[in-house]
């Protein structure tokens, strides 16, 4: 290669970096058409842009404005199909069924959106919290690495394909493996974590691949769209209960369903602070949205195969998730790693939304899938700030940090009064979906179980505060707030965990349309985007 | 492995009949079997070869890392480049069709040779980083230790 | 399903069956070795299960490569095999060899922090540096003592 070619790309991508910066408003109105394509292109081009320029100070600016514009694209796309219609866009000029198809509906532009969103939030923190905890010469990579999860992840949203979801998924997995195992700077345990994750997350992809398998033999196709009807055809086809059992567990691994669990207390408690943050917030969340798609849209809730499984099967692994991993966060001695079971814990109850198949329930999950990402996105981040002060996250390190960094540490109030669920804040309001959906349906029970599975997390958050606000300072830890740029992005969480429960009606509403465009399948309305041939 | 002879001579002789098949698969991908994706091992495997019978370091002068890296980032631009000058062009990302405006395809052509070449420049640059960041680690361990 | 077994069910699904067989050997594989590397290559051949049921899935019966006649009529005599499933194995073997060049990456990175890469070894090491920990850190809630 010679220095010319490499500097005549590099002039060439510059300005595309410039071009994406800009508002999506700015550009060309061509390209607006484009936006289902480039919401997921714009990340996965600048992770090679990053590693090509090769210098540190351009890596971050061109990460964030990558991520910044498929942010601006994932909102547009939001109030594109805001209304109830579906955004169909065809990579290749390839007409589905047979080509790739990237659709985007209600629910996965509400996923693309918190995806991005927190990615934009994370990132000013990540800043700071990576110069302390990963040595520089892996920096570029770090922002590589960041990049291509975050394209794996918006692309699993946004692809209408099954088995192009699979390959986002990988791309999504691998780059988030080595991420965890960039942890190992400050702890070797990093390393057999990511290594476990590994296993267990290759394994989990791999029978979602065997499922999909499956659905190809008995449909021959992969377009999701295609497939929720080739299968409501043949509701007794065993080869396609095999699939639909293979797709649950491969995802139940990626989800961290609870008894699959055992990759994500340690991934989320050694990785550096940054990637948990932006892992708790983001790849479970994710991989919940793929659950629904394959659920909702591609079996369909009539399909009879489902509901046994759903409450044979989720519901009483989801109330187990709730009551057992709550139990296990109580006893945990390091901060992280109370916050990684919590985070089973809730994700059992985005599945208990699921599987109570109503529409009230579902649009809950949906609603939590979002406000569990802003909460548990602060809560990571408080405990990344404590990190870079106190040089821990074990309860010894950050006894009485109340009063030395109160800014930070009210943040963290914030979250943990969200993960109980107390009104005012955003995990109120999703919690309040979900034990209405069991009210409609009359299972009083259920909403009883609800309401327990939080006072279990009264009693670990209230762990928290007693340490942080009811003990005295340890004298050698740094007596600092936390620096500006850390600071900002774990307020405007805090203040978003709050605005979110006092203002409901935009997020409940999103969800609601999302519950419906996926409960009564595919949208009647379809936009095509892009250009036809 | 140095002393050996015979191996150098060959390896000498071999390294650059490996690269013209490389790339002889690589462009009569179009016809028969082949492609981005084995020619680029096969051209890395000339590399790796070298490098084995050599040395490390020898290899690292033709192709050092820091090239190599920013290849794997090359290719990667080049491939999805391709899809984006097809948006750009007014098409959908990845239609080929776009490159040739009066013979689609033509553009096709044109546009899986792109793509191709960009798959085996990544290809080469990953296979020689893997096998970089295997080999140029010093051993903490000793041999006879295994 | 409904004709029982019968020599011609057991040959006629014969892909199935050393589907079966090497996915749950891969599988056993992962879950029972302790060596790392073991585990790894359990997990390729749990791929490489997935990859032949694809590949099986993708024959016709009696039909020929899918490569059309250049500019010539396709014979609607013809039978082919249906490409897409080799086309998507392709991708699912690049993913393969992705994870399977990170695990190993891994495993140096583990070998050369805990000097073994037995799951016995090092789940010793670390259930060391978790009591560590609680003694250490347990105090807080009174429970580091015993």
């Amino acid at each position: 290669m010679s220095g010319e070619a490499a500097s005549g790309a590099l002039a060439g991508h510059g300005a595309e970096a410039a071009q994406a910066a800009g508002k999506a408003a700015e550009q060309a109105p061509g390209l607006m058409d484009h936006l289902p394509a480039l919401v997921v292109l714009v990340p996965f081009l600048a992770a090679p842009l990053v590693v090509l320029l090769g210098a540190r100070r351009l890596a971050w600016p061109v990460t964030f404005a990558a991520a910044l514009f498929s942010l601006a694209a994932a909102l547009a796309l939001l109030s594109q199909v805001l209304g109830g219609a579906a955004i169909s866009y065809h990579i290749g000029g390839w007409a589905p069924p047979l080509g790739i198809e990237y659709r985007i509906d209600a629910a996965n532009a509400f996923v693309m959106v918190i995806v991005s969103a927190i990615a934009v939030a994370i990132l000013p923190y990540a800043r700071a919290s990576i110069a302390a905890e990963i040595p520089a010469r892996q920096h570029v990579l770090f922002h590589a690495l960041f990049l291509l999860a975050l394209a794996g992840l918006l692309g699993v949203s946004a692809t209408g394909d099954a088995f192009n979801l699979f390959v986002f998924l990988e791309i999504s997995s691998l780059s988030t493996y080595v991420l965890v195992a960039m942890g190992a700077y400050r702890d070797k345990r990093a390393l057999t974590t990511a290594f476990n994750y590994l296993l267990m997350g290759t394994t989990g992809a791999t029978f979602f691949v065997i499922g999909i398998g499956f659905l190809y033999m008995s449909t021959g196709t992969l377009n999701m769209a295609d497939l929720a009807q080739l299968i409501a055809q043949q509701p007794g086809n065993r080869t396609i209960h095999a699939g639909f059992a293979f797709i649950l567990v491969g995802m139940g691994l990626k989800v961290a369903m609870y008894p699959l669990h055992l990759w994500l207390p340690g991934a989320y408690s050694y990785a550096p602070s940054a990637v948990s943050a932006f892992l708790a917030a983001t790849a479970t969340k994710v991989a919940v949205y793929v659950m629904l798609r394959f659920l909702f849209s591609v079996f369909g809730p009539a399909y009879p195969f489902e509901a046994s499984a759903l409450g044979l099967v989720v519901l009483p692994l989801a109330l187990l998730a709730m009551f057992a991993a709550s139990f296990i966060a109580i006893f945990q001695v390091n901060f992280k790693k109370m916050l990684a079971y919590s985070s089973i814990a809730q994700v059992g109850y985005m599945l208990l939304g699921i599987a109570m198949l109503s529409q009230t329930a579902l649009s809950g999950a949906i609603v939590h899938l979002f406000n569990h990402a802003i909460t548990k996105a602060t809560l990571f981040m408080v405990i990344g700030a404590y990190v870079l002060r106190a040089g821990g996250a074990f309860y010894r390190d950050i006894e009485g940090i109340g009063r030395v960094m109160p800014l930070t540490s009210a943040a963290g109030v914030i979250g943990g009064l969200s993960l109980i669920g107390v009104p005012g804040t955003a995990g109120f309001v999703s919690k309040w979906l979900l034990v209405q959906g069991a009210l409609e349906k009359g299972w009083w029970w259920l909403a009883l179980l609800v309401v327990a599975s939080s006072l279990l997390a009264v009693v670990y958050v209230w762990k928290g505060i007693e340490v942080a606000y009811l003990r005295s300072p340890r004298d050698d830890v740094d007596r600092r707030e936390a620096p500006l740029a850390m600071l900002v992005p774990i307020w405007v969480m805090a203040i978003a965990t709050i605005w979110f429960g006092l203002s409901a009606e935009w997020t409940v509403g999103a969800a609601r349309t999302a519950a419906e465009a996926l409960m009564h399948g595919a949208s009647e309305i379809v936009i095509s985007g892009g250009v036809g041939r | 492995m140095r002393h050996h002879l015979i191996l150098r001579v060959i390896t000498k002789i071999l390294a650059g009949t490996i690269m013209l098949f490389a790339f002889y698969v690589q462009f009569h991908g179009d016809y028969s079997p082949g492609g981005g994706f084995q020619a680029g091992v096969i051209l890395a495997v000339a590399f790796i070869l070298y490098g084995l019978v050599f040395s490390v370091e020898t290899v690292q002068r033709v192709m050092p890392p820091w090239l190599v890296h920013r290849a794997m980032a090359l290719g990667l631009l080049l491939y999805a480049g391709t899809g984006v000058a097809a948006l750009l062009l007014g098409y959908n990302f990845l239609d080929y069709a776009a490159l040739n405006a009066h013979d689609p395809e033509h553009g096709q052509e044109l546009g899986i040779l792109l793509v191709e070449g960009g798959v085996g420049i990544t290809v080469t640059a990953v296979m020689l980083s893997i096998y970089y960041a295997f080999v140029g680690r010093t051993p903490v361990i000793g041999d006879e230790e295994w | 399903m409904q004709q029982g077994v019968s020599w011609e069910y057991l040959v006629g699904h014969a892909n199935y069956w050393l589907f079966v067989l090497l996915m749950m050997t891969g599988l056993y594989i992962v879950v029972a070795r302790g060596n790392f590397v073991k585990k790894v290559i359990g997990l390729n051949m749990f791929q490489s299960a997935v990859i032949m049921l694809y590949i099986s899935m993708g024959k016709v019966a009696g039909g020929t490569a899918p490569i059309f006649p250049i500019h010539g009529e396709i014979d609607p005599a013809t039978v082919y095999t249906n490409p897409l499933p080799h086309v998507l194995m392709l991708t699912a073997i690049v993913v393969g060899i992705a994870t399977t060049s990170l695990a190993l990456a891994l495993i140096v990175r583990i070998r050369e922090e805990y000097g073994t890469i037995e799951e016995q070894g090092i789940w010793e090491a670390e259930q060391e540096i978790a009591a560590r920990e609680r003694r250490q850190y347990g105090e807080v809630f009174g429970e580091g003592s015993q």
